[in-house]
């Protein structure tokens, strides 16, 4: 028997048992019908879901119990690259969880649903500005999801000139969404080179861009925390050539009042809400990727946009709308943004729970609060940049390019395996052993035992301090003790070492039930 | 600093001499080209104290008409049902909360155990093999199964029910074009059509669908509430398209069968899976989770056995750790964009694994009696309210199939007006139907959805209301 001190891990269908429940349903209030009248027996359930029986307090205990087996951010740091692991004010859960927001329906009239689309016309406002674009689109669910927003705009841009470009460059640094990305929009991949101090390499891109490129998809700072110092010529040879620049916004909080996509030549920016504008992850989703685009590509965005109308001689009844102003939700009617629109990439109108969530901590900070997240995250990536220098950890880790970096660095673990024979993915599994989340381990593809570190603006000096010993920690173990240690590792989470080989082979991916 | 950093002037002096720089400024300087930095602040409010910010959102939240300030009948794809406190504790928990995606296993336990357990109850409720963990929604869950269609069976034509959600169909149309596919709708029988008015033109799905069809897609409850005879048109689907001639090695490249189903009317309605279907796909939001303006919510997917190497999105998986212990990991990840890149099966990156959760303690709340006994008031109720409704003068019933928790009916007068005079009594009477779809035929078609939350007193209020304001309309613009 388990007990919630020592969760096991038998699930809520191993649990309870025939006849108990927690879900008791209103009374039948409404004259009964006979069972083949309301619905023939043709169209019913053959065999009931096996669902579990299970008691309310049952639930609680099973699944708090396994939230215990769970790392979580608000427990400790968790410098996942790329992946912008900083806090998450509670205030926003607040927010959204507000009825006026929470229990809103999508197909509520736009009339009754001012304040949703006010937020959302207010949001996109403040990330057309943060982008440097004039155009945005709220409805794309996740970064993935903007992502293929943008190859498809692109394709639309090119088809309405008549033109059939079927190449995307993409840097061999890009994250895996962007070449699947470009496969399902049907255009074709195209590797580009990295150069020696870890941008474009921009011959290779000379060579590349000719009249069947479509796009290139940047990250900037790409994967390697590095700011590409060619970005003006390589937008000049893409733009070149008559193709688009897709900015890959994974990377924004780096540069948040700083530099704007826009400014740098992009035509389409994916927005990362949930990483640069802080939302909790949730174990994996939901995320929300907003675009943004310029004035070329506005005609194709996805519908329905948000949209502001001075209120005219009509005005809005009973006084709904503030500041003499309707907001509203617009189909392209009116022959700008989105009038030649690629179509719907969803359901509604994107994950305007989210929404609210990023809208909350941009009014939060403010520009100049953004700004400093910016500048505190890049200064945080630096000091633990130079304290793992202090403290020996380089000379088994080095930095894989350039002196210092952006708001993440990437560290190879090619020295520490010669060395000390123990790989990155060792070190990985022995960082759990003293509290930590491991940075992204393996990415990017280019770096040898790569680990790509993010430790984001909310951490305080102390946990960088922390973190570093840690390294310097398992290092002096592997060098003193051997690689043993490191590679048994970890010793204190709820499993060890899992088994994924296996677990790919004879996939069991649910209970069995009798 | 602002209240989410911590770094004081001390801090600040430490750090830049560790790092060898004067300023945080240098630190720009010295990476970021001088032609494309911002010379000038962004054009954005200043910042707020938490509770200036908590009391803006909250006069925002005031300028709409929730489902808590008004009795609403809205429905079409996102349902007002009662989430049980329980989910809103379990999902605001510090550990299901802020992790990441489960990429260290042996610290995420908790996480890719609710995977599991929600794959289990989404198999159970398909009555199919396999489910992933979820995708993003509804619609998009559609346009996944295309894809999967596409790399299984490498044919070119998708076709579709024109009785499902507009939004699913416009979004197949989206990703169709990126997929390089056709997309072929298949109409609804008119209400000319007796008994079968309001589902999919069976000869007419039956023509449409031949040997370069790659999947064929209906919705079971379709988007007009009608039931659909589900088992005729999977069988319709793989007689019309069958490989001619079958492949020499037997393997089945037959269109794909893909149901958008509604998880909440499974308990009751024939499964998926019990039904010829393939591949099952859906909005998951009835399931314990927010309306939330449209999202986030969940994608259900689920899928035969022999696709689920080909399956879009994280699968967690069983396994043992190096004691022999159970445990999960994500698994079948050679499919995924982060191995496969360019050839990966799908670009999608995350599931909706806070929103999954929901839906798994939903369904352990409901439980196997539970959510048989919910399916059967939604029946009922649901039976009652069309009843009570097409007894109005000028209101009919847009179909006579069978419903489950919604259904269609035509108004002899202007839905956008009727709508509003309804709300002026404080009753939201469902979805204008020809807004939504954007069709002339819809024009009149009024979609009244009902949940446990509607009781009786408020379905007869909605037909008090109704009538009033249908009689009202005639009056005021005769036909």
């Amino acid at each position: 028997m388990s007990t919630s001190m020592s969760p096991s891990s038998d699930t809520i269908f191993q649990k309870g048992g025939p006849g108990r429940r927690a879900f008791v349903c209103p009374e039948l209030d409404v004259p009964a019908a006979d069972a083949e009248t309301l619905l023939p027996a043709r169209f019913r359930r053959l065999e009931p879901a096996r669902l579990p029986e299970v008691s309310e307090p049952e639930i609680v205990r099973h699944y708090v119990g396994i939230s215990k087996r769970n790392f979580d951010l608000d427990s400790g740091f968790y410098p996942l690259g790329s992946c912008t692991m900083k806090h998450n004010p509670r205030l926003h859960e607040r927010v959204a969880a507000l009825p006026g927001h929470a229990r809103l329906h999508p197909l509520q009239d736009p009339e009754r649903a001012q304040g949703a689309l006010q937020l959302m016309w207010n949001l996109q406002e403040a990330l057309a500005e943060i982008a440097g674009l004039p155009h945005v689109s709220l409805q794309p669910s996740a970064g993935s999801h903007g992502e293929l927003a943008g190859v498809m705009l692109t394709r639309a841009f090119h088809e309405d000139r008549g033109q059939r470009r079927h190449k995307v460059l993409t840097p061999d640094t890009a994250h895996g969404t962007n070449p699947a990305t470009v496969t399902m929009a049907g255009l074709e991949v195209v590797k580009l080179a990295t150069d020696a101090a870890g941008g474009i390499d921009v011959d290779d891109l000379r060579a590349k861009a000719d009249a069947d490129v479509a796009c290139l998809m940047l990250t900037n700072p790409n994967t390697l925390g590095l700011f590409d110092q060619n970005i003006e010529q390589i937008a000049a040879l893409v733009h070149g050539v008559g193709a688009t620049l897709y900015y890959d916004g994974a990377n924004l909080n780096a540069v948040i009042g700083i530099s704007r996509p826009g400014d740098m030549g992009f035509d389409i920016v994916h927005f990362n809400l949930h990483k640069s504008f802080t939302q909790p992850h949730g174990g994996g989703g939901p995320g929300s990727g907003p675009i943004a685009v310029s004035e070329r590509i506005a005609a194709f965005l996805p519908t329905p946009l948000v949209v502001r109308r001075e209120v005219g001689a009509h005005g809005a009844e009973n006084g709904a709308s503030l500041s003499g102003a309707r907001f509203d939700l617009d189909y392209g009617s009116a022959g700008g943004a989105g009038s030649r629109s690629i179509g719907r990439l969803r359901g509604f109108h994107g994950n305007y729970g989210c929404l609210v969530r990023a809208y909350a901590y941009i009014r939060s900070l403010g520009a100049e609060g953004l700004r400093d997240v910016s500048e505190t995250a890049v200064l945080n990536a630096n000091y633990l940049l130079a304290r793992l220098a202090q403290l020996g950890v380089a000379e088994h880790l080095p930095l894989a390019y350039g002196e210092l970096c952006m708001h993440e660095f990437v560290l190879s673990g090619g020295p520490m395996k010669r060395a000390l024979q123990i790989q990155t993915l060792d070190l990985a599994k022995r960082l759990l052993d003293f509290g930590f989340h491991p940075p992204t381990v393996y990415f990017p593809l280019l770096v040898e035992e790569a680990l790509m570190v993010e430790p984001t603006e909310t951490e305080t000096k102390e946990t960088l301090d922390a973190f570093a010993e840690a390294l310097a920690a398992i290092l002096a173990e592997a060098a003193e003790q051997g690689p043993e240690v490191a590679r048994g590792a970890p010793y204190t989470t709820p499993v060890r070492r899992l088994d994924e080989v296996a677990a790919a082979k004879r996939p069991v991916i649910r209970q069995a039930l009798t | 600093m602002t209240r989410y950093t911590a770094t004081t002037a001390d801090d600040l002096a430490e750090m830049l001499d560790a790092i060898g720089v004067d300023s945080i400024g240098e630190l720009f300087e010295r990476q970021v080209p001088p032609g494309v930095r911002l010379s000038r602040p962004l054009a954005l409010a200043p910042g707020m104290p938490e509770q200036d910010v908590f009391a803006h959102l909250r006069d925002l939240a005031a300028r709409n008409v929730s489902a808590d300030d008004e009795v609403s009948f809205l429905g079409a794809g996102m349902y007002d049902h009662y989430v049980p406190a329980l989910i809103d504790m379990l999902m605001e928990r510090s550990e299901f909360l802020t992790p990441y995606t489960p990429y260290q296993p042996e610290i995420s336990q908790g996480g890719l155990q609710v995977m599991f357990e929600y794959q289990t109850a989404i198999c159970e409720l398909t009555a199919l093999p396999v489910s992933n963990a979820s995708v993003y929604e509804g619609p998009s869950a559609a346009a996944a199964a295309a894809y999967m269609a596409k790399l299984h069976n490498g044919r070119s034509r998708l076709v579709v029910s024109a009785a499902m959600h507009p939004h699913t169909i416009q979004t197949l149309r989206t990703y169709a074009h990126g997929y390089g596919m056709e997309v072929v709708e298949v109409p609804m029988r008119g209400t000319h059509a007796g008994l079968d008015a309001g589902t999919t033109e069976l000869e007419a799905w039956r023509a449409a669908i031949d040997s370069d069809t790659s999947a064929a897609f209906f919705a079971q409850p379709n988007f007009y509430g009608a039931v659909e005879d589900a088992d005729a048109l999977s069988a319709a689907a793989k007689a019309a398209g069958a490989a001619d001639p079958v492949r020499a090695d037997g393997d089945d490249r037959a269109p794909l069968v893909v149901c958008q189903v509604d998880p909440i009317t499974l308990g009751v309605l024939r499964a998926p899976g019990e039904c010829g279907v393939d591949v099952a796909v859906g909005e998951g939001q009835p399931l314990g989770n927010r309306l939330d303006f449209g999202g986030p919510s969940l994608g259900l997917f689920a899928a035969r056995e022999v696709y689920l190497r080909r399956m879009p999105g994280r699968i967690a998986g069983e396994t043992v750790d190096v004691d022999g212990k159970r445990g999960f990991v994500l698994t079948l990840q050679t499919r995924e964009q982060h191995i496969r890149r360019e050839r990966a099966t799908s670009n999608i990156c995350t599931s909706q694994a806070l929103n999954a959760l929901g839906a798994v303690v939903y369904l352990a709340w409901l439980g196997r009696e539970g959510i048989v006994e919910l399916g059967e008031l939604l029946l009922a109720r649901t039976h009652y309210a069309r009843r009570q409704l097409t007894a109005i003068d000028g209101v009919h019933a847009l179909h006579e199939r069978p419903v489950v928790r919604e259904f269609a009916l035509r108004l002899d007068a202007d839905v956008a007006t009727v709508r509003a005079r309804c709300a002026r009594a404080g009753v939201n009477p469902g979805v204008d139907i020809q807004a939504l779809t954007g069709r002339e035929q819809d024009r009149g078609g009024l979609l009244v959805a009902i949940t446990e939350r509607r009781t009786r007193a408020d379905i007869d209020r909605l037909r008090d209301v109704l009538a009033a304001a249908v009689a009202a309309e005639r009056e005021a613009v005769p036909a």
